[in-house]
């Protein structure tokens, strides 16, 4: 399995994620973006994430992203 | 809004469909993005080819043609028509109604109601509800319900967001009284206050459209846009659509005592691959039964697109048997709409090319 970080990295590969704890605000994933981390994060760790859990504060950072994985897994 | 209607029908489907078609592959170029991020968006939004208009072409063009293509093939009688019921945003003026225009160049009766509602992706679900209660008039007897949007006239080229998932169409749904049909149910809920997550800006009386309006903007998102085009805040809409339609949809299978393995298919307006994905698991629907591939084929063509889905995937299906099914729209109002009938036996579903 790829780290999150790869991913993002795939994505988005002009940017730097470790320099961000916001990649929302600074303007490095769009809605669009965000669509396609989860198709990609769904894959990876064959997880299915509800269109609830899709929210802008979700993906707000690697650590966030890492709590909403852990939360779909907790509660399938 | 709770609404149920007794011994009413659909009768007949026809899409129109332009016969321009666009490639988003073709079309990546015009964007401000690299092409691997757009083809990765490509497959998750179920983005391909879409049916847009010439230039010059407006909704009464695809609606006369429709309708003069069921009139020649003794599908509709023109005199038939007691009521016009036109739903659409993208009108061919301010006035007169576009239903007026439509009624005019067919020369039908005086006696013929036509009325313009102002909806947008619910308004397949508005529309047959507002049909249906003109059909509890003793005057009125067929309504033709027009869904159609010209969208692709109000998106900027420029602009990822909305311009390569714009299609346009028109359906025609021929609505009638029926004793043998059983009740249909229907909820509805509308919020204005969040009415700007999708909307076109100019183009009223609030901002008429200028050369000032007409300038390209970039809202801080790579996308260039103008006051005249549609825009969508893609995160609200998203967040809107899997937090307000999946309760509503239970609400109304529970009031109609209707359990989800018991209707056969659910056709949710097709805003796009990953949307009806997401919605499709949150209702806990299987997914083989909410078909998604209307905005690949042939673009969002806004409250047209669920009768799309209905003409493209069920048409040899429909036309001999009926079926249980829960339609579900969503978007500009902001509306959130559903609606569960049978629907089956139909004179005709077809889709055909506007030239």
């Amino acid at each position: 399995m790829k780290p999150i970080s790869e991913i993002l990295q795939e994505i988005r590969p002009e940017y730097d994620f470790a320099t961000s704890q916001d990649y929302i605000n600074d303007g490095m994933l769009d809605s669009f973006d965000v669509m396609t981390l989860v198709a990609a994060l769904e894959k990876n760790y064959s997880i299915s994430i509800p269109g609830t859990a899709i929210a802008p504060e979700n993906f707000r950072n690697a650590q966030a992203i890492q709590e909403m994985l852990n939360h779909c897994r907790a509660h399938p | 809004m709770k609404l149920t209607f007794q011994h009413k029908r659909i009768s007949g489907i026809l899409t129109v469909l332009p016969a321009r078609e666009l490639s988003f592959l073709e079309e990546m170029k015009n964007y401000n993005f690299p092409e691997a991020r757009s083809l990765k968006l490509m497959e998750v939004m179920g983005y391909d080819k879409r049916r847009v208009v010439k230039e010059g072409d407006c909704l009464s063009d695809l609606a006369v043609f429709g309708l003069k293509h069921l009139f020649e093939r003794g599908l509709l009688r023109p005199e038939e028509i007691d009521a016009l019921l036109v739903v659409t945003h993208s009108p061919d003026y301010i006035l007169p109604p576009t239903s007026n225009v439509i009624q005019g160049r067919l020369c039908l009766k005086q006696d013929t109601l036509c009325l313009d509602i102002s909806q947008a992706c619910a308004g397949f679900v508005v529309g047959l509800a507002q049909g249906f209660m003109l059909l509890e008039q003793e005057s009125i007897r067929k309504v033709i319900l027009i869904n159609g949007d010209i969208l692709s006239q109000r998106t900027s080229p420029k602009d990822r967001s909305i311009y390569p998932l714009i299609g346009d169409a028109l359906t025609i749904s021929i609505l009638e009284r029926d004793a043998q049909s059983p009740p249909i149910h229907a909820e509805i809920k509308m919020d204005g206050s969040r009415g700007d997550a999708l909307m076109i800006p100019a183009g009223g009386i609030r901002l008429p459209c200028s050369p000032e309006t007409a300038v390209l903007e970039d809202a801080g998102d790579n996308n260039l846009r103008a006051k005249d085009h549609l825009r969508m805040e893609g995160s609200a809409i998203f967040n809107f659509v899997q937090t307000e339609v999946p309760p509503l949809v239970e609400s109304l299978l529970a009031r109609a005592g209707t359990p989800v393995r018991e209707v056969d298919y659910f056709l949710c307006h097709q805003s796009n691959r990953f949307m009806l994905q997401k919605l499709a698991e949150k209702m806990n629907i299987p997914q083989e039964k909410v078909p998604k591939n209307v905005v690949e084929n042939f673009g969002n063509s806004s409250g047209a697109t669920i009768p799309v889905a209905i003409t493209f995937n069920l048409a040899a299906k429909l036309k001999n048997e009926h079926a249980r099914i829960c339609l579900i729209g969503y978007g500009g109002g902001l509306t959130w709409a559903t609606m569960l009938m049978n629907i089956g036996k139909l004179a005709f579903c077809e889709l055909i090319t506007f030239l």
